[in-house]
């Protein structure tokens, strides 16, 4: 279906380009625009003025307004991969080819189910989620939650990945402007000038903002022109940056604010492949003005949300700066000037005016230039109710005098309704960034109170309205934050010459009385995008709700993605009425960031796939990647699992590895473990203090096994340490743990030792760690340091040398965690690979056999050591693990005082034990818990958690490893493992050492 | 995001530091002559006020040194920076209950 483009527009004029004519297409129809429009302006331009269906009763609904602020035409523009939900059609810019639909419409904008929602109306007053769809509980899954999704619309997240890519910026400035209208092209006038750096930031296509639909002059030049040249201006200052498009949506702590820049979205999908769709500029600034201009409120009247209905300032955009013949007959109905504007700009395009309404019963000079220009004004009047369905066909005109309507009046017919309640200034930023607004009742607005902040805001967010005002406010906020932030002498440049406008004040009208009580015909819409009426908020202060943000929460007043830009000071205004209370008495909600809504992509940035997390890897893993070995993550690092053989899986790879290593020799890529120098004249006394054993006492050339803990008594770290010299200690850790280890012995050294003369250096990635394991080892290790004495007596358990291996020089550890004899070769890591290759070409008589990490965790389980993150969670002291055994009576370490508070002495806490399940092949799971009986009526107490659990080819078996409460006291009693489906498995409590217990394999 | 001044390296962003907690709570010197209530209150009990509040911070991207601050934790205003071992600035902080003896 294809519509004739655009025959709704003006003769000539507005910024669009009518020669780049565009083709689009809006719910399955083709439309034409022309460059410079949006979305909406385009739609308008067709006389499409339905765009949407409200949220809760299916409601038709036109734009209301040409901005950041519209709740009414939300669009899901494109398809597939693309697709992004709920954009306002009225920030969307027109290209080729743009193919959008109604969010909130199903199954179709004309013909809708949901508009049955009408009829049920009194099911959808205020809390009605927490009414209606309260009970049955079981329902909800079923019934409630679909239908609610169904019917709420609100768009479709993409399915697909997105293919677009995204960036990120980080930037200093001297001065932030946030918003290219008036007062901030004039505030970055002002600042760019001194030379200071200056970034300008507009959430428009262009900027210039009001001025760009303004028939005012500066200096003689028309409007657009004074932007033309105030742009040229910036572009010709080298430290001036202006960025169009961009959106500032946060304002954080200490100046930190963030902008979405939409680089290619007006270009259409996939337009610019390699350049990035979004850029998420992070900026601190010295300074901020913020210049983020004002929303116009509507007003709140019976059936205020026929399409047709539009914010009057809207209007008059729609008309000059787009060019869109918006109608044929409008009716202005305002409680203050500005709708004047709409006035002008109608009567400039030939447009017919019904008449304005408005509710002063004074309305002063503006009122009386218009009825000069023949217009008819109804003063002391209000729009009482609207006609119309699909788009507005008329309007009951009253007298109100008091709040209370005349009982005759008239009926116009329009189709089109401006309508104007006064301005909101945009302080969203300004209350991010933790200022507080006040009510300014002259004005009839909250206005920005003290700045919590380096910053000013300037014009009409901050209540500052009237062209020359505006400009002059934007002038001197420019000139003093550029000399705040050492730039220029502040003298404010003199303010562009602009007419005065004689004007009279403004009418607090909150909510305009209907022809029937409030609730009883029409809606009274005070929140469009979430479907609040005053009748909701009036019945949530009846219900007792009293604080505004519960009465938000409540009736959804300002909670939908529009953050209540066009609703939230009319409701309040409407519950202090229903409270009788003043409206700064009833206060204000907080606004938080986004702005606008922001896109999960732009927050991401480059952050993705191989991206998200550095990887790394030891200096051998092209071997292992070569080998064929599978990996596991540890961290951040890539360690081997297992080496599987051709047609093997896991469980064989592993018990063929692991029998290799105990009958005769393995080797381990073990360089990703945790390596710390410590250095210093008193290392040995700090690692006395960190260790809960003793460290000063160790001899030159030994290592020894140490547990670390947390004050509070629960084991944080292990790892062997071995002295290298009289004031020098080499320290390892767990892999995952190297980092956290590091800090920790630096918050100690700093803030509670300064006076122990200690430095800790990591090494980790300094050393490659080789582990050659098994009977066989020793042999190996003769055959590569022909050098070295390996005799048990030269070479003895928990010692290292240092000596030429395979021709490098390397130092030899020998220690284990395998419990086989083990020596760990160390060389620095660009000798890594290249030692591993010779241990590999020497190993080949001994038939060596590469291992993984699986293998590693079975066969230390075998010995019953632990492995931390796996036997210890935080809450396990070393007495729970039974290892009292390194845990010194003498000395004091950190965490010893808490291994005898009550709690951590208490006889029933969970200590380690050895598991053997009856049936042998029967593997528990890691995780399952551990019951005294089978059956029992829940709660069944639980004894305690298996903390490993493997299938062992060493002992032909399978055994686990658990935490059981006073384990010790139990061994011999039988436990049983409650699975998931019923299953329950029954195992044998043993000590927790299952192989070579006094340990001659690893000692000889 | 905070910009904090590390005493060592200027003003870097938040993300660059890491919290150590409430500042000036010293270990003690002999825990062993503590009883379960007094250990038990230094290892689990802080201060958490409205408003001025010394905390300990670590450099831990830049130079990884620790130092303290005061912090509003009402407006986030960093009020003083000032070094390991040394008391706040005067009329800074908020320096409860728990032990306020610095380890030096
Ligand atoms: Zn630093």
């Amino acid at each position: 279906m294809t519509k004739p483009m655009g025959s709704h527009r003006t003769a000539n004029g507005g910024r669009i380009d009518r020669s780049r004519p565009l083709s689009f297409m809006f719910d399955g129809v083709t439309y034409g625009g022309f460059a410079g429009d949006t979305l909406a302006s385009a739609l308008l331009a067709n006389g499409v003025h339905l765009v949407g269906r409200s949220f809760k009763y299916h409601r038709p609904r036109g734009v209301l307004t040409a901005g950041a602020d519209e709740p009414n035409a939300l669009v899901q523009l494109e398809r597939g991969a693309r697709t992004e939900p709920n954009l306002r059609a009225t920030q969307v810019e027109l290209y080729q080819g743009l193919v959008a639909t109604s969010v909130n419409a199903w199954p179709s904008l004309t013909h809708d189910l949901g508009a049955v929602n009408q009829l049920l109306s009194r099911f959808f007053v205020a809390g009605f989620y927490y009414k209606t769809f309260m009970r049955p509980k079981v329902l909800w899954d079923r019934v409630y939650e679909p239908f609610l999704r169904r019917m709420a619309g609100l768009g479709r997240a993409p399915e697909l990945p997105d293919p677009d890519i995204y960036d990120k910026m980080h930037v200093h400035c001297d001065v932030l402007v946030v918003g290219a209208g008036p007062a901030g092209l004039a505030a970055a006038l002002a600042a760019g000038r001194t030379g200071a750096r200056v970034i300008l930031m507009d959430e428009q296509a262009e900027a210039g903002g009001s001025l760009l639909s303004s028939a005012e002059s500066l200096d003689g030049k028309p409007a657009p022109d004074w932007v033309a040249d105030a742009l040229a201006e910036l572009a010709s200052l080298p430290a001036v940056r202006v960025l169009q498009r961009t959106s500032v949506f946060g304002y954080y702590d200490q100046n930190f604010l963030c902008a979405v820049e939409r680089r290619t979205d007006h270009l259409g999908p996939g337009a610019r492949p390699g350049l990035s769709r979004q850029r998420l500029w992070h900026v601190r600034a010295a300074r901020v003005v913020l210049a983020t201009g004002a929303h116009e409120r509507p007003l709140v009247f019976a059936d205020n949300d026929r399409p047709g209905v539009m914010q009057a300032s809207a209007v008059a955009t729609y008309v000059r700066r787009f060019g869109v013949r918006l109608g044929s007959r409008a009716v202005i109905f305002t409680t203050n000037d500005s709708a004047y504007d709409a006035v002008d700009a109608l009567l400039a395009a030939g447009i017919g005016i019904a008449a304005v309404v408005d509710s002063r019963p004074d309305p002063g000079p503006r009122a009386e230039a218009a009825r000069a220009a023949g217009v008819v004004v109804h003063a002391g009047c209000v729009v009482a109710a609207t006609h119309g369905t699909r788009r507005i066909t008329g309007v009951e005109v009253r007298g109100c005098e008091g709040g209370v309507l005349a009982p005759a009046g008239l009926r116009l017919s329009c189709d089109l309704l401006a309508i104007s309640g006064g301005w909101s200034p945009a302080v969203h930023l300004f209350s991010q960034s933790q200022g507080r607004v006040r009510w300014d009742e002259a004005k009839l607005c909250f206005v920005p109170g003290e700045a919590a902040q380096a910053q000013t805001s300037a014009g009409a967010c901050n209540g500052t309205f009237g062209l020359g005002a505006v400009l002059a406010e934007g002038l001197a906020a420019g000139a003093s934050a550029a000399h705040l932030a050492g730039f220029g002498d502040g003298a404010v440049p003199a303010t562009p010459a602009v007419a005065e406008v004689a004007a009279a004040p403004g009418d607090a009208l909150w909510l305009v009385p209907g022809l029937k009580p409030l609730g009883r015909a029409g809606k009274h819409f005070v929140d469009f995008q979430n479907d609040v009426t005053a009748f909701d908020i009036r019945l949530a202060a009846r219900e007792g709700f009293e604080s505004v943000e519960h009465v938000k929460r409540y009736t959804t007043n300002g909670m939908a993605t529009d953050q209540g830009k066009t609703s939230n000071v009319n409701g309040l205004a409407i519950l202090a009425d229903t409270l009788g209370r003043a409206i700064p008495e009833v206060g204000t909600t907080t606004f938080r960031a986004p702005y606008t809504p922001v896109t999960f992509g732009v927050m991401a940035g480059r952050d993705l796939g191989e991206m998200l997390d550095p990887v790394r890897t030891t200096p051998i893993h092209a071997w292992h990647v070569a080998r064929g070995a599978l990996f596991e993550d540890v961290g951040q690092w890539k360690r081997p699992w297992y080496f599987p053989l051709a047609g093997e899986d896991m469980h064989a790879a592993v018990r063929r590895e692991a029998k290799a290593v105990r009958d005769g020799l393995g080797v381990l890529d073990a360089s990703t473990l945790g390596k710390i120098e410590i250095r210093g004249r008193d290392a040995g006394v700090f690692l006395d203090r960190i260790y809960t054993n003793l460290f000063s006492k160790l001899g030159i050339g030994r290592c020894r096994y140490g547990l670390m803990c947390k004050e509070d008594g629960m084991v944080f770290d292990d790892g062997v340490t071995a002295r290298l010299g009289p004031d020098h200690y080499y320290m390892t850790t767990t892999t995952g743990g190297a980092a956290r280890v590091l800090d920790w012995l630096e918050d100690y050294l700093q803030t509670e030792w300064p006076d122990l003369e200690v430095y800790c250096t990591s090494v980790t990635e300094q050393w490659s760690t080789i582990a050659v394991s098994g009977p066989r080892a020793r042999d190996l290790l003769a055959d590569l340091a022909p050098g070295m004495a390996v005799d048990p007596e030269s070479f003895p358990f928990l010692s290292m040398r240092e000596g030429m291996v395979a021709g490098l020089a390397a130092r030899v550890f020998r220690i284990s965690f395998t419990g086989e004899l083990s020596y760990e070769i160390n060389v620095p890591s660009h000798l890594g690979l290249a030692m591993w290759q010779a241990v590999m070409a020497a190993g080949a008589r001994h038939g060596i056999t590469p291992y993984g990490t699986e293998t590693m965790h079975l066969l230390r389980a075998e010995k019953g050591f632990i492995i931390i993150g796996q036997e210890t969670d935080g809450t396990v002291t070393p007495l729970d693990l039974g290892m009292d055994w390194i845990v010194s009576k003498q000395k004091d370490f950190v965490g010893k005082r808490s291994l005898t508070r009550s709690d951590t002495a208490r006889a029933d806490r969970k200590r380690l034990v050895g598991l053997l399940p009856e049936d042998e092949g029967e593997v528990l799971p890691e995780g399952a818990q551990l019951v005294e009986m089978a059956g029992g009526t829940p709660p069944v107490p639980m004894l305690g958690h298996v903390t490993s659990s493997y299938w062992s080819p060493n002992l032909g078996r399978s055994f686990a490893l658990a935490l059981i409460k006073g384990g010790p006291e139990r061994l011999g009693q039988i436990v049983f493992a409650p699975l998931a489906g019923g299953r329950t498995v029954k195992a044998r409590i043993v000590e927790p050492v299952f192989l070579d217990r006094e340990g001659s394999r690893q000692n000889g | 995001m905070l910009l904090i001044s590390c005493p060592h390296c200027g003003p870097c962003d938040e993300t660059e530091f890491h919290c150590g907690g409430e500042a000036h709570v010293a270990r003690p010197h002999d825990p062993a002559a503590l009883d379960d209530a007094a250990w038990g209150a230094f290892i689990f009990m802080r201060n958490n006020p409205k408003g001025q509040f010394n905390e300990r911070w670590v450099h831990a991207a830049g130079c990884r040194r620790w130092f303290n601050m005061v912090r509003d934790t009402v407006t986030h205003r960093i009020l003083a920076v000032y070094p390991m071992g040394s008391r706040p600035p005067a009329g800074l902080g908020h320096l409860g209950a728990a032990v306020v003896e610095d380890a030096q």
